[in-house]
């Protein structure tokens, strides 16, 4: 990143704006998407995907994350395993209990 | 030296948690009799006339848990063993940063004091288990929440360490120092550095959790209508027990991973040394090791086994479970065999690092029947599971521990520790550590229920075991005895020990070509390494070790 | 011997100290933030149908959009900033940090807001699971902003220093810092919809 030219660089910034605008759009997106009262399930599905897009034009661009070295895509990657781990297994257990 | 301020405050803490429990022994061998001597200490509070109160015993119960796990081994394991060594063995002249370093151990000592004084304050020190389940530990007394901003500062500690630990390896290796070449101890606190930073903030966040419900009023944990004390908890309700259980279990297996592979990682380095030849395995290991920590992340539930979760859920449980042990074998197998065919020099390390095996062969094994949920039925929640737990850590992790005081101790001060006073405490504790728990798993075996302060005399089914109490509690204060010559050994050793030149075990890890104690930036010069890391006996080579920086022997 | 790799990258890993520390550190947070993510989905699905409220109903939902866009735009000034350092823009970097630090500082002033009308309406923590992990959640995502102003703020007056005596380690750090500060957007992305919409 270092070595980046003033070209490069401008670049980004274009880049950066694109994104910016996207964002913009998308979160108007997200707030009329809730406003049409679907199903909740649905709407939990289409709101994490729309965040989902979002987030990863944040991860992407902002944080250059396209342009990463090894060593941290393999942390990330070892990280969200460990987040739908998280997020899932305790859900299953719930879910599939004795009781119901 | 931010690993010998470590080593200190852990040694410290450890023996407080040791004293903890020798107190609670007496209560369990003699259940309702007052403590010899110092039983005015307590206060009446805790003990009037000297007999202790299920409260007090309660504290001491979760204390001696807490602090030994979070205050003792891990600090020890990792900030003490691990700040010292790993920098060394990779040729690096200090942590990645240094700062941050002093950052992390003054959070922990923190962290420490306030767990301290949670024992003066009004109802005493957290009481709910080192495991502090709810909805208990939300309606416990005042020292909860001392705990629960203990284990905030402890885990913000171990947090900024692994992010150090990390970083230094990955960055700052010597030119020459490739992944297979790094020494196993390495590799071990690279592993337990990651557990460490993915899965305490779970527990962190549920410390949050659990200190809204105790000061906020919120019912995370706490269902709708409890009745405590005969009245309806004034609370929203709604909340999960099971959800804490979660997120201190998805912490809580990693955490036992994070106590044993530094001590692996500890006797791996001690057996090659003394052996005089490689270990058998290195790759077996290394991928063990990688494997292990990641398999760590997905069995918490196991822990779990009698909440009621269904059985599809707990066959995915039980199947990561049985898998997890695979790589323990391995490593442990390994280990073993790299002892055929060496030429085995029993100093005090090796005793410990030799003993080590059996011990932790026996807690693992032990483990297995806590890991199918059908056999768990019967041992869920007795001293087996203690037992068990027990044996990993105590005659497994601290033994390692130990191994690796003894053996490192002449690179921090220049000086051996003495090898008699060593083999003493080395015979003594071993004997005394399997008086204490073997019996337990018998105990356990027949029932006998956990965390019962009155030593299970209550309890029709277990009388016939009872009887044991009384020799794991004199094996206990034999141990204690036994410690004894080890305090004197460490320090008497720092003035009169036998003063030994740079490499005193002639071990061929970068550690020992550097000078005693190693001055600032580590290395007199920039380090380069050449070979791998257990270079012993190298046929047609000089000596019969070959440090890793060397370029060749005469004879190569 | 110094610590190598500071500010240059090793050659193997393409990586220097910093940058690896940082993304360390957001993995962390992204377990942290998992964590209470996880304990809303568990206290969600596991309460008593009907009695969980949709987010509309008791938030306010224009005020959160408001900060949304208040948010995603300091990100990108933040971004912005750090551009403008590689372009060895000393004036541009300050504008650009100075309005990364008020847009969080309006941030923050609308959660103020949005917090003290809550209590007015006797709406605490206590009332209610939703409230509870509401406050909590965007409690310590608030704190992180908080945290985040007062690093920004330091690199953009005291700290700005070290752009005349070190120039590539300044800017390397403003990277670090912008790291982290597009993480609390990225939090508060999926936060908004979760809490507020659904």
């Amino acid at each position: 990143m270092s070595m980046d030219s003033a070209e490069d660089i401008k670049k980004h910034v274009t880049v950066y704006i694109m994104v910016f605008v996207a964002l913009m759009v998308l979160t108007v997106i997200t707030v009329s998407v809730a406003s049409l009262s679907l199903a909740i399930p649905l709407a939990f599905a289409l709101a994490l995907v729309i965040a989902t897009v979002k987030g990863s034009l944040v991860a992407s661009c902002f944080m250059h994350l396209v342009s990463e070295k090894s060593p941290i895509y393999w942390t990330l990657m070892l990280t969200a395993v460990f987040f739908v781990a998280l997020m899932f297994l305790p859900l299953l257990t719930m879910l599939d209990g004795i009781a119901r | 030296m931010i690993g010998i301020q470590y080593a200190f405050t852990a040694l410290l803490f450890m023996s407080l948690g040791f004293t903890l429990m020798i107190i609670m022994r007496w209560q369990l061998a003699f259940p309702g009799q007052p403590i010899p001597y110092i039983g005015g200490w307590f206060g009446d509070a805790n003990a009037p006339g000297g007999i202790m109160l299920p409260e007090f015993y309660n504290q001491l119960g979760a204390m001696h848990g807490t602090i030994m796990v979070f205050l003792g081994v891990v600090p020890l394991a990792v900030g003490g063993f691990g700040n010292y060594v790993v920098p060394l063995q990779i040729g690096a002249p200090d942590m990645a940063f240094p700062r941050l370093n002093m950052a992390s151990y003054w959070v922990y000592f923190l962290g420490g004091v306030v767990m301290l004084v949670s024992f003066f304050v009004p109802g005493g020190a957290a009481n709910s288990g080192w495991t502090a389940y709810v909805p208990l530990a939300v309606i416990a007394t005042q020292g909860q929440t001392w705990w629960l901003f203990g284990m905030a500062c402890l885990i913000t500690s171990s947090l900024l360490g692994a992010i150090n630990f990390i970083v230094t390896i990955v960055q700052l290796r010597a030119p020459g120092l490739t992944w297979m070449r790094l020494p196993i101890f390495v590799w071990a606190q690279l592993v337990t550095a990651f557990l460490l930073l993915l899965a305490f903030p779970p527990l962190e966040a549920a410390a949050f959790l659990q200190l809204m419900d105790r000061l906020a009023g919120t019912s995370f944990f706490l269902s709708s209508g409890l009745v405590v004390s005969g009245q309806v908890l004034e609370v929203s309700g709604g909340g999960s027990a099971l959800l804490w259980q979660h997120l201190f279990w998805f912490l809580g297996h990693p955490e036992v991973y994070v106590l044993i592979l530094p001590a692996m990682g500890t006797v791996a380095e001690i057996l090659a040394n003394n052996t005089r030849k490689p270990l058998w395995g290195y790759r077996a290991m290394v991928y063990s090791m990688i494997f292990l920590g990641f398999m760590s992340f997905i069995v918490w539930a196991h822990h779990m086994w009698l909440t009621g979760m269904g059985t599809s859920i707990s066959t995915f449980f039980q199947t990561t479970t049985m898998i997890i042990s695979i790589p323990s074998v391995v490593i442990l197998s390994a280990l073993a065999v790299s002892l055929y065919g060496g030429s085995i020099r029993f100093t005090t390390p090796m005793l410990f690092a030799l003993a080590f095996l059996p011990m932790f062969g026996i807690g693992g094994l032990t483990g297995l029947p806590l890991g199918l949920a059908a056999s768990d039925i019967h041992l869920h929640d007795t001293l087996y599971v203690v037992g068990h737990f027990h044996y990993v850590v105590a005659p497994g992790t601290i033994f390692a521990l130990f191994a690796g005081i003894y053996h490192w101790y002449p690179k921090v001060t220049g000086r051996k520790m003495n090898d008699l006073l060593g083999k003493i405490h080395f015979w003594g504790s071993l004997i005394f550590m399997n008086g204490i728990f073997w019996p337990m798993l018998i105990q356990g075996l027949a029932g006998m229920n956990r965390r019962m302060y009155d030593g299970g005399i209550g309890y029709q089914h277990v009388q016939d075991v009872l009887h044991w109490n009384n020799l794991m509690s004199f094996s206990a204060w034999g141990l204690a005895l036994f410690q004894v010559f080890f305090i004197i050994n460490f320090f008497r050793s720092i003035r009169n020990g036998e003063k030994t030149n740079d490499n005193p075990w002639k071990a061929t890890t970068l550690e020992w070509q550097t000078p005693t104690p190693p001055p600032h930036g580590n290395f007199l010069s920039p380090p380069e390494v050449h070979r791998g890391p257990y270079e012993y006996s190298v046929p047609g080579a000089v000596t019969d070790f070959t440090p890793q920086g060397q370029r060749s022997q005469p004879g190569e | 011997m110094e610590i190598p790799y500071t500010v240059d990258t090793r050659a193997d890993t393409g990586l220097n100290n910093v940058k690896l520390g940082i993304w360390l550190f957001l993995a962390s947070e992204v377990m942290l933030f998992g964590g209470l993510f996880s304990s809303y989905v568990l206290l969600r699905v596991g309460a008593e149908p009907g009695t969980w409220p949709q987010g509309a109903e008791i938030l306010s939902v224009p005020l959160a959009t408001f900060n949304t866009v208040v948010l995603i735009s300091s990100s990108m000034t933040m971004v912005m900033a750090w551009a403008s350092l590689k372009l060895r823009d000393l004036f541009k970097y300050r504008l650009y940090m100075g309005a990364t630090v008020a847009l969080a500082l309006i941030f923050l002033i609308v959660k103020v807001f949005e917090y003290a009308d809550k209590f007015s309406h006797q709406l605490y923590p206590s009332e209610s699971t939703f409230l509870g992990i509401y406050f909590l959640i965007t409690g310590l995502h608030g704190l992180h902003i908080v945290g985040g102003v007062v690093v920004n703020s330091y690199f953009l007056l005291p700290g700005v220093k070290m752009w005349h005596t070190a120039p590539e380690r300044f800017t390397n750090r403003i990277e670090a810092a912008g790291l982290y500060w597009h993480f609390v957007d990225l939090v508060w992305i999926f936060l908004f919809p979760v809490l507020y919409l659904l």
